[in-house]
């Protein structure tokens, strides 16, 4: 649809959207690149914060005051927004949770507790997050499942027959992340779901990585659940979402108890609201939903095709260059990749590069990304990781391979 | 020279690099050239778990004075470990035990380096701590 992205796309105007960018750190404009943790925000979504609390802000649902129907409203707004953002068939499958990690936990807590059991297996990869590895951990524990791990290959792609071979009518779910935020990697979802179901098993997909980077259409992927980050997609910190099919969030029991999952409540017994409500216990974090639909909304007008083939231009950009410094070895070379470059030097530990790097206003991340297991299979103890975002350019790629560079020479 | 004469003479010899790069650039120097721990020291039971780097540490009493060695594999760390061996190894366990480290924040480096880096090297001054209070008890 938006093909020609650099002659529509001006990113010094991007820019200037993020008063953040315009800072300096250590005496040096700040160049970030840690967007795999999480994005910088853009103003509209801070403004969408601060008139929230200035002219909103009211308990929602049951309210019948003028403040409490406006902020009742625009928090379903914003989930009408996640739910055309994704696709989803209706607005009561997009559950709000405090981010990927709560909602790859309410599932492990309610659809496994339900449906995984003594015998009974549950999928990941080698390349997930360990909030995508250790909730699932846990139901096994105590279920007394057995939890199996898909191997991946040196480049860091699944391999796919191995896959096929560990899927079983005991299997009954597999979580894989559709992008992989140590590797960049992006799995083929699709055929994964495929297969799962073809034994009945159901698929979440961690989609923190790729939802801001991607177009996601979670009816073509046909998965059962998809969960989100608002904060890497530009968005506050403490939003999130949990797809769901209706069908299975309705047959699932709730997550935790308290106001609003209610339908009545009585000493004797209680029955439960329905989906989405039922999983969403308590007050959320109104001000925070409210403005991610700031963030999808901007996202949406720069459209995500255009973000994509931006971001792979910079990784393109980047890629060669980075690959050109002397000792440095790619960690993460699949073919198909979302903007994360992450990389070793053998002879330079990669805390000494970050802090080098931070002392010239650059950010990267350092370490094992939450992915520990991953840094045992590639046997490595971490890696340096820059992540580019919409508002990157390829000066600032320029910047970090000279001061790696400055850094390797002070290292040698 | 007593502990917090160490701590004065570093924080002096800081005040020479007016930016981090030059203050790393030091750190760094000092790094490389602490000796590396023998291999057989760099046992499980003699890691400091910090975040990111791995830093190993020995003990030992020599006269009254306890005796510490450390290495790490991040150099900047071994920079830092460096300056906190000069100011805490070779001291009595008394004063060890009683010290207040202030050179750290003074220098500005407990601000510069965030809490998760900072972690490892405040364990190992934890630690050294905790060996200076087992020596007292052993002579006691
Ligand atoms: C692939 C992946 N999964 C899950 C998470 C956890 O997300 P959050 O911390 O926002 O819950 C992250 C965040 O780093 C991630 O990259």
């Amino acid at each position: 649809m938006e093909q020609a992205v650099n002659k529509t796309l001006d990113i010094e105007k991007i820019r200037k959207d993020f008063p953040i960018l315009q800072t300096e750190v250590h005496g040096n404009p700040l160049v970030y690149l840690d967007n795999a943790a999480t994005t910088q925000k853009p103003q509209v979504v801070l403004d969408a914060l601060n008139e929230y609390y200035s002219a909103t802000n009211a308990n929602i649902h049951r309210g019948i005051h003028y403040l409490a129907e406006k902020a009742t409203a625009q928090y379903e707004e914003t989930r009408k927004a996640v739910q055309s953002f994704l696709n989803a068939e209706r607005p009561e499958e997009i559950i709000f949770t405090r981010g990927t990690t709560e909602a790859i936990n309410l599932v492990a807590n309610t659809f496994g507790r339900q449906n995984v059991g003594a015998g009974d297996e549950v999928i990941i990869s080698t390349m997930e997050h360990h909030s995508n590895i250790v909730p699932w951990q846990m139901l096994c524990e105590e279920k007394g499942a057995t939890l199996k791990v898909i191997p991946i290959t040196d480049k860091g792609e699944i391999i796919f027959e191995e896959y096929e071979a560990l899927l079983s009518e005991k299997t009954k779910l597999v979580a894989v992340n559709y992008a992989s935020n140590t590797l960049g990697t992006i799995n083929p979802v699709k055929q994964i779901i495929e297969k799962a179901h073809a034994v009945g098993a159901k698929v979440l997909i961690d989609g923190a990585q790729a939802t801001s980077h991607l177009t996601v259409d979670v009816q073509a992927l046909d998965c059962d659940f998809y969960t989100l980050s608002a904060h890497k997609m530009y968005g506050p910190t403490g939003v999130g979402a949990l797809y769901g099919k209706y069908e299975l969030l309705d047959s699932m029991p709730p997550y935790q108890g308290g106001g609003e999952m209610i339908a009545e409540v009585s000493f004797e017994k209680t029955t439960y609201n329905v989906p989405p409500f039922k999983f969403e216990a308590g007050t959320p974090n109104i001000g925070g939903v409210v403005a991610f639909k700031a963030a999808i909304d901007y996202i949406q007008a720069i459209g995500r095709p255009t973000i994509a083939a931006y971001e792979q231009q910079l990784l393109d950009y980047a890629t060669p260059k980075f690959a050109e410094l002397e000792g440095l070895r790619l960690i993460g070379q699949a073919e198909n990749k979302v903007s994360v470059l992450s990389f070793v030097f053998d002879d330079v530990h990669h805390q000494d590069l970050g802090i080098m790097l931070d002392t010239r206003g650059i950010a990267i991340r350092t370490g094992h990304h939450c992915t520990q297991p991953l840094m045992d299979r590639l046997d490595i103890p971490g890696t340096n990781r820059a992540s580019f975002a919409i508002y990157n350019t390829e000066e600032e790629i320029d910047k970090t391979v000279e001061a790696i560079k400055g850094t390797l020479k002070m290292f040698r | 020279m007593t502990i917090n004469a160490i701590q004065d003479e570093i924080i002096e010899e800081f005040e020479l690099f007016d930016n981090w790069t030059d203050k790393y650039a030091y750190i760094v120097e000092i790094g490389k050239k602490l000796p590396d721990l023998a291999e057989e020291h760099k046992t499980e039971e003699n890691i400091i778990k910090g975040c990111q780097s791995k830093v190993w540490m020995t003990a030992r009493m020599e006269g009254d004075q306890a005796v510490f060695d450390a290495d790490s594999d991040a150099i900047i760390v071994k920079g830092l470990i460096s300056l906190l061996l000069r100011v805490l190894s070779n001291q009595t366990p008394e004063e060890i035990a009683k010290t207040d480290l202030y050179f750290m924040e003074k220098i500005g480096l407990a601000q510069h380096l965030s809490m998760t880096r900072s972690n490892g090297l405040a364990a190992m001054v934890k630690q050294i701590k905790l060996y200076a209070v087992a020596f007292q008890a052993m002579n006691a």
